[in-house]
């Protein structure tokens, strides 16, 4: 078998480790790893007249971090054994830093996660000054902590306050940030001149030592104890938890190992690491997020929604009807990619002023120094501005992002499509109307899809693709091929009112309206959703979306269902909206009022009225309730989508409600909630929400048949 | 039958203002010395080597004040050898603490005279030197959802819907009643100047309060806790009480105690010991109560620990002729007056903490006397102590005059 790390000495007596998985195309700190290193060092301890050590990396990243096939198995009972795992990595990585002579990390790609936690194991740290070369401990961003001595280390070279953002945000910079911020300690231009800079460094430090151990070492912005940390300290929770809402343990861990390492010697504080890296890795927040992130997210990215035995079909030149902030922020993402643009609108002065909003942003990217002169207009030069349809000749996509009209959908899209390439695609992005219904309009129904971007396009990474009951396997590969190409992620649902993402989320405003309707506090429900993890509150949202446009979709439901024969069973929230409505607070952007107040300086508060008209005084049911029923109302429609066919995956499920819709990140998604609330506990607690609140709580019954065969969805 | 606990002397130390005032440059230590001494010079009696214990509060225990300050005080006023000596410490409540503790050892029978009271240097050790796992440690400090105390003021007073205005004139008040009692003399019988080691006095009166307030002045102080609160304290509150939207900050270095120095002492022991060396009872423990509650509004504990302690006395709050409610933050007392029903004339008559200054250690046992005093004067009964406690405790005694 061939070993992980490569050993080999030079006439200097310094041994080059070559850090080179035989069975990965990336490093990981896997079984090969783990018994190659003890090799290693063994070796090393024994070498005589060994002079220095140089680690660097024959792959394309240096190295990639944790093995996290491994780390999503572990629980709770597991405890002890991972533990002793943990500890025998550490102490490789001790003795590594302990060798009698200097260590360099030699950085040739990539240290991320374990990758960055060996480079700290090392004396001197030197990169390729390659700006695409990412270097940092994102543990914290899959609910872990980096707990290889990554959080010890990093607090001991930089203290608590610096290593922060680094080990609290997992903050990921270039070698030249990571120099200036105190990671790393030099640069070099290229492979060849980092090695001779390691080998020249271990020449001209032969006694060196890590900093820690060191007699006069002093930990740099002081121990916790010092007056200058102490009073911040107090505060470093508050400041977290005004971010986190105490739903995310990883960040309070490294805070606690951060400030608890500093207390205790060098030894004890990598204990201590490791107790709080076990309760993270052996918890369920970890999993959720691993399995959303890692798994879930590499699995869409590599295609399981695309049809696999059509070719890749990337988009040459896409015709953008409707040049308003959607279309402007298309025209603008895919002109980024590289991709010629065609921005139509009903006159030419129109289209420019979309062109404008593309030119806005980039002159912000300007001036941060993100993008050159010549680059910015090179990219501007790719959005062509017309108000004549004819100019879409040549298109191979295009995509309609007029207003929700039926009438004017249907007029814009034949029009496109006489002019358009034959073999093109052409996609509508609305966010509630049915694709199958618009796709009536299209000569080529067959060739017709929904594109649903998120606003403000630029900022938001999903898009959501919608196939009608005509769209072929040929259109839909297209359509996931241009998502990729403008760097989005793509989930792919089938046709029905709202969806996935508008049907879900609608689910999620009505819920919290709802509550207010039956005269619980207002800000009470604003912290409930925050509580659970929301980026934003249900009466904040809908004051942003409109209330007029979220009663003009009820009616138009409520049409609909009576046109097909169904009922329709009003939502509690409905006299809300129309009793706010017929107040005239119709919304932030309609009457600069709705339930909020947006007063011109100042921050928006809510509006006083709502006591008097929706506030029972004395009335309350337990927070937890509050909470959960704006996750569990989601989530079980989400199990719905999946019964009616609307949903085709768990992955494109729980990423969606992630990156559209706001669905809290620690839960791992809408239905990896449901995984992780346990199934049958599900089960139960819905059925006690459902006859509390609504039979709109009333598990499916799909899913208390998998939760009685005690299955979990995958 | 109980051994009652007797009250026989209280005495204190004046207030001294923080690092500008008269007692910076005097020693934790010194304060209560010469305390002691003044309690050997007004009881004559008084055989130190009867007194089985010194217990006293102090809050930030370290550097000056570490290293059990009772004891080491005992030792320093040369006091009889057999004399023990203990340091306490219940935050805030510390000084009443050390009388409730006494009074304890009396009623059990188990001792026979204690001295008891508490010390806060707090211009020479300041607040929060001593560390600790509740603000300091960040999984404990999550855990318990800390904030800073002014917090849970501004909190209270959110909740109860007082106003600026009115905190402010809750201070104005306090203000205006200090002065008037000084002015009278209302504390001179308790009050033991400081002097230097010539014997030449370096306070002999409280100095903290400011007769010359004004409502306009305090309208036009910043709040203390705005900047604490935007960084992250207010959204630990409001996750907690999340049925008010925004927290206004409306506490103040006026209408918040003050940071002063000070100590104060009382002698307590059974009417045996009374009669043996001569001493003369003012007053008996009749109960004593210690509660907690919510520890981020943290400063609500004075109404519950109140209602206990009328429970175990079998008194009911009409009983009661005058209350020492300590003003560490306005919005404290108001709540307590408005949770309790108490007339405003029967609380605080000689203003409190927000004139005079809050020595933390110290200030229970100097509630304590200023009650008795004022019992004696008023000729009333029954006084009630109560303080608003670090981590949502509360305290409360029950004083009697005889």
């Amino acid at each position: 078998m061939s070993e992980a790390i490569r050993y080999k000495k030079d006439s200097d007596n310094i041994v080059l480790l070559t850090l080179d998985d035989p069975d990965q195309s990336a490093n990981t700190m896997n079984d090969a790893y783990k018994t190659s290193m003890g090799k290693v060092l063994t070796r090393l301890e024994g070498e005589e007249g060994l002079a220095g050590v140089v680690i660097t990396s024959a792959k394309k990243t240096f190295f990639a971090g944790g093995d996290l096939n491994t780390l999503i198995k572990v629980q709770p009972e597991h405890a002890e054994e991972f533990m002793a795992e943990v500890t025998s990595i550490k102490g490789q990585l001790r003795r590594l830093e302990l060798l009698k002579v200097p260590v360099v990390a030699a950085i040739n790609g990539a240290a991320l996660g374990g990758g960055f936690e060996i480079c700290l194991a090392c004396n001197y740290r030197i990169a390729i000054d390659n700006p695409n070369i990412k270097l940092g401990l994102p543990e914290v961003t899959l609910g872990l902590l980096p707990g290889a001595g990554g959080v010890v280390r990093m607090t001991r070279m930089l203290g608590i306050e610096k290593a922060s953002p680094f080990l609290l945000e997992g903050k990921q910079v270039n070698p030249k940030k990571a120099m200036a911020a105190g990671m790393i300690n030099e640069l070099a231009a290229d492979q060849n001149e980092l090695i001779a800079k390691a080998k020249a460094w271990c020449s001209e430090n032969k006694y060196a030592k890590q900093p820690w151990d060191t007699a006069n070492y002093k930990v740099p912005g002081g121990t916790p104890s010092s007056p200058k940390l102490a009073p911040m300290l107090a505060v470093m929770p508050a400041m977290l938890s005004k971010k986190t809402k105490g739903c995310y343990p990883a960040p309070e861990a490294i805070m606690s190992v951060a400030v608890e390492s500093l207390q205790v010697d060098f030894d004890t504080a990598n204990k201590i690491e490791s107790r709080y890296f076990t309760k993270l890795a052996t918890g369920k927040i970890s999993k959720n997020m691993i399995t959303a992130f890692f798994f879930q997210l590499q699995e869409i990215n590599k295609g399981a929604s695309r049809p696999s035995a059509i070719e890749k079909n990337p988009t040459k030149k896409v015709g953008i009807l409707g040049a308003g902030m959607m279309g402007a922020g298309i025209a603008y993402v895919s002109a980024m990619s590289g991709i010629e643009v065609v921005l139509k609108d009903v006159s030419l002065e129109n289209a420019e002023k979309g062109k404008l909003y593309a030119e806005a942003l980039l002159k912000k990217r300007l001036s941060r120094g993100q993008i050159s002169k010549d680059k910015m207009e090179s990219i501007l030069s790719m959005i062509t501005p017309t108000g004549d349809a004819s100019d879409l000749a040549g298109c191979d996509l295009v995509i309609e992002a007029v207003f929700e009209d039926r009438k004017l959908k249907a007029l814009v899209t034949k029009e496109a499509e006489i002019e358009m390439l034959e073999a093109g695609v052409m996609a509508s992005n609305t966010s509630t109307l049915p694709i199958t219904g618009l796709a009536e309009a299209s000569i080529r129904p067959s060739h017709f899809i929904g594109l649903h971007f998120f606003s403000p396009v630029d900022k938001m990474p999903l898009v959501e693709i919608i196939c009608g009951n005509d769209t072929s396997d040929e259109t839909l590969a297209k359509a996931f091929d241009y998502v990729a190409q403008i760097k989005k992620t793509p989930i792919v649902v089938n046709d029905s009112r709202g969806f996935f993402t508008s049907r879900v989320f609608g689910h999620f405003i009505m819920e919290g309206v709802g509550m207010l309707g039956e005269g619980l506090n207002p800000a009470s429900i604003e912290m409930a959703a925050a509580r659970a993890g929301f980026p934003i509150g249900t009466l904040a949202i809908l004051d942003e979306l409109s209330l007029e446009l979220t009663r003009k979709l009820m009616l138009q439901t409520k049409t609909d269902y009576e046109a097909e024969g169904k009922t329709y069973v009003a939502h509690p929230a409905e006299t809300v909206i129309e009793r706010l409505i017929e107040l005239g607070r119709s919304g932030k952007s309609v009457s600069n009022a709705g339930f909020y107040d947006y007063p011109e300086t100042g921050k928006k508060m809510l509006w006083p009225g709502l006591n008097k008209e929706f506030v029972k005084s004395g009335k309350e049911i337990p927070f937890e309730d509050m909470q959960e029923r704006l996750l569990f109302i989601q989530a079980i429609d989400a199990v719905k989508c999946l019964d009616e066919n609307v949903l085709k995956s768990i992955a494109d499920a729980n990423i969606g409600s992630i990156m559209g819709i706001g669905f809290p990140p620690w839960t791992g998604g809408v239905i990896q909630y449901i995984n992780q609330y346990g199934l049958q506990e599900f089960v139960q607690r819905a059925e006690v929400l459902a006859a509390s609140y609504g039979e709109r709580f009333m598990p499916p019954a799909s899913l208390v048949l998998k939760a009685e065969k005690g299955e979990f969805y995958t | 039958m109980t051994t009652e606990a007797i009250i026989y002397d209280v005495i204190r130390t004046p207030r001294g203002k923080g690092k500008k005032g008269a007692l910076h440059g005097v020693k934790p230590v010194d304060l209560v010395v010469q305390l002691m001494h003044a309690l050997e010079k007004r009881n004559p009696g008084l055989d130190t080597a009867e007194i089985d214990d010194v217990v006293l509060g102090c809050v930030t225990p370290v550097g000056d004040q570490g290293s059990d300050i009772a004891k080491v005080a005992t030792l320093a006023a040369q006091w009889d050898v057999t004399v023990a000596g203990v340091q306490i410490n219940r935050f805030c409540a510390s000084g009443l603490e050390a009388v409730n503790m006494g009074a304890m050892k009396i009623r059990s029978g188990w001792e026979n005279l204690v001295v008891v009271g508490g010390v806060e240097s707090m211009s020479r050790i300041p607040m929060g030197s001593d560390g600790g796992a509740w603000a300091m440690d960040p999984a404990t400090n999550i855990k318990t959802g800390f904030v800073p105390q002014g917090i849970g003021a501004d909190l209270i007073a959110e909740l109860a819907g007082f106003t600026r205005e009115n905190v402010d004139q809750f201070a104005y008040d306090s203000q205006m009643k200090a002065a008037e009692a000084q002015r009278a003399g209302r504390f001179d019988k308790s009050i033991v100047p400081v002097t230097d080691i010539n014997g030449i006095t370096i306070l002999d009166k409280d100095e903290y309060n400011r007769p010359e307030t004004t409502l306009e002045g305090l309208a036009g102080l910043k709040p203390s806790f705005q900047m604490h609160g935007d960084m992250g304290f207010d959204s630990v509150a409001l996750q907690k009480y999340h049925m008010i939207e925004k927290l206004s900050h409306i506490h103040t270095p006026g209408n918040a105690s003050g940071i002063v120095d000070g100590a104060a002492l009382a002698l307590i022991g059974n009417e045996a010991i009374g009669k043996k060396l001569g001493l003369t009872a003012r007053g008996r423990i009749v109960a004593t109560a210690v509660t907690s509650t919510e520890p981020t509004i943290m400063l609500t504990g004075p109404g519950p620990a109140t209602e206990k302690v009328l429970e175990k006395a079998g008194l009911t709050i009409d009983d009661i002729d005058l209350f020492e409610v300590n003003e560490a933050f306005a919005s404290v007392v108001m709540k307590f007056q408005k949770e309790m029903n108490v007339p405003w004339e029967k609380i605080n008559v000689n203003g409190g903490s927000i004139a005079f200054g809050h020595p933390l250690g110290a200030t229970g046992c100097m509630i304590l006397g200023t009650v008795l005093d004022e019992l004696e004067l008023q000729n009333k009964r029954y006084g009630l102590c109560t303080l608003c406690v670090g981590g949502g405790m509360g305290i409360a005694t029950i004083v009697e005059r005889i």
